[in-house]
């Protein structure tokens, strides 16, 4: 391929044995990974592979618990971003650090500046030298936040340039961008390499990585499964992401609790939402759902899952659109109005759908207080009744009196589940519900799932696990870019085609 | 949160309090006295005669009504900084409706008072909060700002209109007699609005503590989020909070002018709404807090002004002490937190007045379980 070093030249950057671990999750496990000079290098991987984490450690924003890190073939110590900097190496995060208020030419003086005089002309000059050399055109004088996020992301490349770096690493830079900012993006990669840099492309999109890379490296649950040049077959790149193998993974769901012919519970038809940026997020979105059945979204995160969630739980305002629960119509209902149509409500953040610094028993009352009083009153006894028979009941590992903010993960979980169980929904909308959960938690969470399916009722389940949704769905759909790229049962599911249509492959034929 | 806070509250403001003393040793060396002796004097001398133990509880008595609205704002986190004017409005209501109550018997005449009072400080209180409720814009520029507003409301009165037609000083027209508060011990100036700042601070405990909408108001002061989606009005509560805030300061204003001054005056609040800021921090916006707190503070008043007469340093140096106070206890309050967020809790509260607000959920916890 176009590597350019490949005859003594040292590699640009070289990670060896690369190990972290955060708590139980082993995030990075000795990862190996070469970058040459001049060329465009992929990092592709599933959401939680490990791909952030170990160029968080390349540019010392999080310390590993083992490796070397090689810069021109020297051992580097990393330990913070002022050295990665110093080494040659800048990164582009998904979230830019600009001074929004600051001009283009303030804003690249900040990143330099030494000594007492601020120079802005000089700051000046070498913004538009860099324009013309790579092509990377930003007004100096213009305010940062009256940039497109696309220029604001020219001016965060031009910053790392600015300090003179010779690896730049990438993280997701297209999850941002229009198509037509996409295109200008990789006309400037392809300058920089041109001049000898090398970048790091963090991505889960195979498209991009055939479009503009040279080798890709893939991350699998924290392993490296291996490096293959960038024109390496689609097929073989899914495969190598999202894993072949099923182990350990029986499909409990045998008998199908779906009656032909029943009424959906849920129907959502031409639904857009837009997310926090005012971005579409969901776009035109049908989906129904019957009565004891489970239906299991896949896709990486950042493809409208959040907002499906927010949507159906009375916390975000659909732009367009009809969601009907039981013929109800609820587009636009808020919280409360969503409960009295018997949606059940487990998003993926936990903390923040609960009430951290009260104590268990409470929280578990906070949907309902209106049947917990007794004249003007709390009914304390009833309270503490309540959450006695369901501490119990769902084997929460914890004293009603605890507040919610200091128990387990698994417990917080189990204080959810019970919270919308005891209502007996007729909806269930379930987000990651086992993620960061011990096996044992992990088995009690999806038990509950299917009693709840066998119970009749329809149930959302949306989950980064793959062997999650194979195991507990009924039928699969997956969403890309705010649509939904495909859909299938569960009998005709396979790993590889999940993977493709992921990956925004939705062409992909299944084998 | 209990098993995560290595010092418990009261000791905590024990020990703020000593630190505070260490402090302000300073100060009063350099004024010539002896901080000890100076200490003595503030805190255990106004207890010592019946006559100065009045006082205590007539100092205390504004600052009961502005602890309590600043602490249910805060609870609620709503950034009520207004109290001050919110007072003055409750007072100017009071002075207005004071002279016009004449010839209606007390028992009519004070609740017409109250209502009026309170009334006025909700309505103080109610542009802010429909500002922050409705675009979003923040609380505690909005009603800080009103302070200034309302004093020279309470100025343009009194040079204007209200002028006393026959001192010609800048005060208003003496309110009528029924609409005085009665002084409950002769001889004392302990009046009517204690006993009101009593029952409020009651009730205010009762609603916190034991009601549905006081448990909501309080989870929406400790995670918005987590309220708006269990189904709680945000908004609504919010909202509620503040106008219950503004007209709890609408009272205090009434019951200075109906217990103490009989009419509107300048220098009618020494900054009772911002010593109500004080006095709801020191007292980790609860109620039994606010007391306390309250008394406290009304003790250092009386026993500031006595060492300044005896020991001849400065009045001020009261000041220097409820000030350095006030700082003492944020800091031990944030070195709490910052320890307790090291041991790695997620679910820690983001904010000094966060974990101000959680010092009452063991106590709730306990109650709920007798």
């Amino acid at each position: 391929m176009t590597v350019a070093g490949a005859g003594g030249i040292p590699p640009a950057l070289e990670l060896r044995g690369i190990t972290k671990r955060f708590g139980d999750l082993l995030a990075n496990d000795a990862v190996d990974l070469t970058v040459e000079r001049g060329e465009v290098h992929a990092l592709l991987g599933e959401n939680g592979a490990g791909k952030t984490t170990v160029m968080r450690i390349a540019y010392g924003l999080t310390h590993p618990d083992g490796g070397e890190i090689l810069i021109d073939g020297t051992a580097r110590s990393i330990r913070s971003p002022r050295d990665a900097i110093g080494a040659g190496i800048g990164m582009v995060t998904q979230h830019f650090s600009l001074v929004q208020p600051m001009s283009v030419a303030e804003n690249l003086a900040l990143g330099r500046s030494r000594g007492l005089r601020l120079d802005l002309r000089e700051a000046s000059r070498r913004a538009s030298r860099a324009a013309e050399r790579f092509g990377i055109r930003v007004d100096p004088a213009a305010r940062v936040a009256d940039l497109s996020v696309g220029q604001q992301q020219r001016v965060e490349i031009l910053k790392a340039l600015a300090r003179d770096c010779r690896i730049l690493i990438l993280d997701e830079p297209t999850a941002v961008l229009v198509p037509d900012e996409v295109d200008a993006l990789f006309d400037t990669l392809r300058s920089l390499v041109a001049e000898g840099l090398a970048v790091v492309f963090i991505s889960h999109k195979l498209a991009e990585v055939a479009a503009i890379c040279d080798r890709v490296s893939v991350l699998r649950r924290g392993r490296m499964v291996g490096t293959v040049a960038g024109s390496t077959d689609e097929r073989e790149l899914a495969r190598m992401m999202v894993g072949r193998s099923t182990f350990g993974v029986e499909r409990p769901v045998d008998a199908a609790t779906v009656s032909a012919g029943a009424e959906p519970v849920l129907r959502i038809r031409g639904l857009d939402v837009r997310g926090p940026q005012g971005l579409p997020a969901l776009s035109d979105l049908d989906l129904e759902i019957a009565p004891g059945e489970i239906v299991g979204v896949a896709g990486v995160s950042g493809n409208g899952q959040t907002e499906l969630v927010e949507a159906l739980s009375g916390m975000r305002r659909p732009a367009r659109g009809s969601i009907s629960v039981d013929g109800a119509e609820l587009a636009g209902a808020d919280p409360q109005r969503m409960m009295g149509a018997r949606v059940g409500r487990i998003p993926e953040d936990r903390h923040a759908s609960l009430i951290p610094a009260l104590s268990v028993a409470y929280n578990l009352v906070m949907e309902r207080l209106d049947d917990f009083r007794r004249g003007g009153r709390i009914d304390e006894r009833a309270i503490a009744d309540n959450a006695a028979q369901l501490i119990e009941r769902f084997d929460i590992r914890a004293s009603a009196n605890d507040p919610v903010g200091t128990l387990s993960g698994g417990n917080v979980q189990k204080v959810l589940l019970a919270r919308v169980l005891s209502r007996d929904p007729r909806l269930l909308v379930v987000s990651q519900p086992t993620r960061g959960l011990d096996i044992g938690a992990t088995e009690y969470v999806r038990s509950q799932l299917l009693a709840r399916r066998a119970a009749g009722a329809a149930i959302l389940l949306i989950s980064e696990d793959l062997d999650e949704l194979l195991a507990l769905s009924d039928r699969l759909v997956v969403l890309y870019e705010g649509r939904i790229a495909g859909s299938m049962s569960a009998a005709e599911a396979d790993r590889e085609r999940l993977g493709m249509l992921m990956a925004g492959r939705g062409s992909g034929k299944a084998a | 949160m209990r098993r995560i806070s290595p010092w418990s509250t009261p000791a905590l403001i024990g020990f703020a309090i000593l630190i505070t003393f260490a402090i302000t040793a300073g100060p009063i060396l350099l004024a010539g006295a002896s901080p000890i002796e100076a200490y003595y004097r503030f805190v255990v001398s106004p207890l010592t005669s019946e006559v100065s133990v009045l006082e205590v509880l007539v100092s205390a008595t504004p600052i009961l009504f502005t602890g309590a609205a600043v602490a249910i704002a805060f609870r609620a986190g709503y950034w009520n900084i207004g109290a001050e004017g919110q007072l003055l409005l409750g007072a100017i209501a009071a002075a207005g409706l004071g002279t016009v109550v004449g010839g209606l018997p007390g028992f009519v005449a004070l609740p017409i008072m109250l209502a009026g009072g309170a009334l006025a400080g909700a309505a103080w209180a109610f542009v802010p909060a429909l500002l922050r409720v409705r675009f979003g814009i923040d609380e505690v520029v909005t009603t800080l700002l009103l302070n200034p507003v309302a004093l020279l409301l309470v100025n343009g009165l009194l040079h204007g209109p209200w002028r006393d037609p026959i001192s010609g000083f800048p005060e208003s027209q003496r309110i009528a007699a029924s609409a005085e508060f009665p002084t409950l011990i002769d001889r004392s100036r302990l009046h009517l609005g204690f006993p009101i700042a009593l029952v409020v601070i009651a009730i205010a405990w009762y609603v916190l503590a034991r009601t549905p909408a006081g448990l909501r108001l309080r989870a929406v002061g400790l995670s918005p989020g987590g309220a708006r989606f269990a189904g709680v009005n945000v908004s609504r509560t919010l909202f509620m909070a503040a106008l219950v805030s503004g007209a709890i300061a609408g009272l205090a204003g009434v019951s200075e002018v109906a217990g103490i001054q009989n009419r509107l005056t300048g220098g009618l609040s020494p900054g009772y709404g911002y010593t109500g800021i004080v006095v709801a921090t020191l007292g980790t916006l609860t109620m039994p807090g606010v007391l306390l707190a309250a008394l406290f503070l009304g003790d250092l008043t009386v026993g500031a002004s006595s060492a300044s007469r005896a020991l001849g340093i400065p009045s001020q140096i009261g000041a220097i002490v409820q000030g350095a106070l006030l700082l003492t206890t944020v800091a031990l309050l944030a070195l709490r937190r910052n320890r307790a967020s090291r041991a790695a809790d997620p679910g820690a509260g983001g904010s000094v007045a966060g974990d101000v607000a959680t010092g009452e959920a063991p106590v709730a916890a306990e109650t709920s379980s007798a």
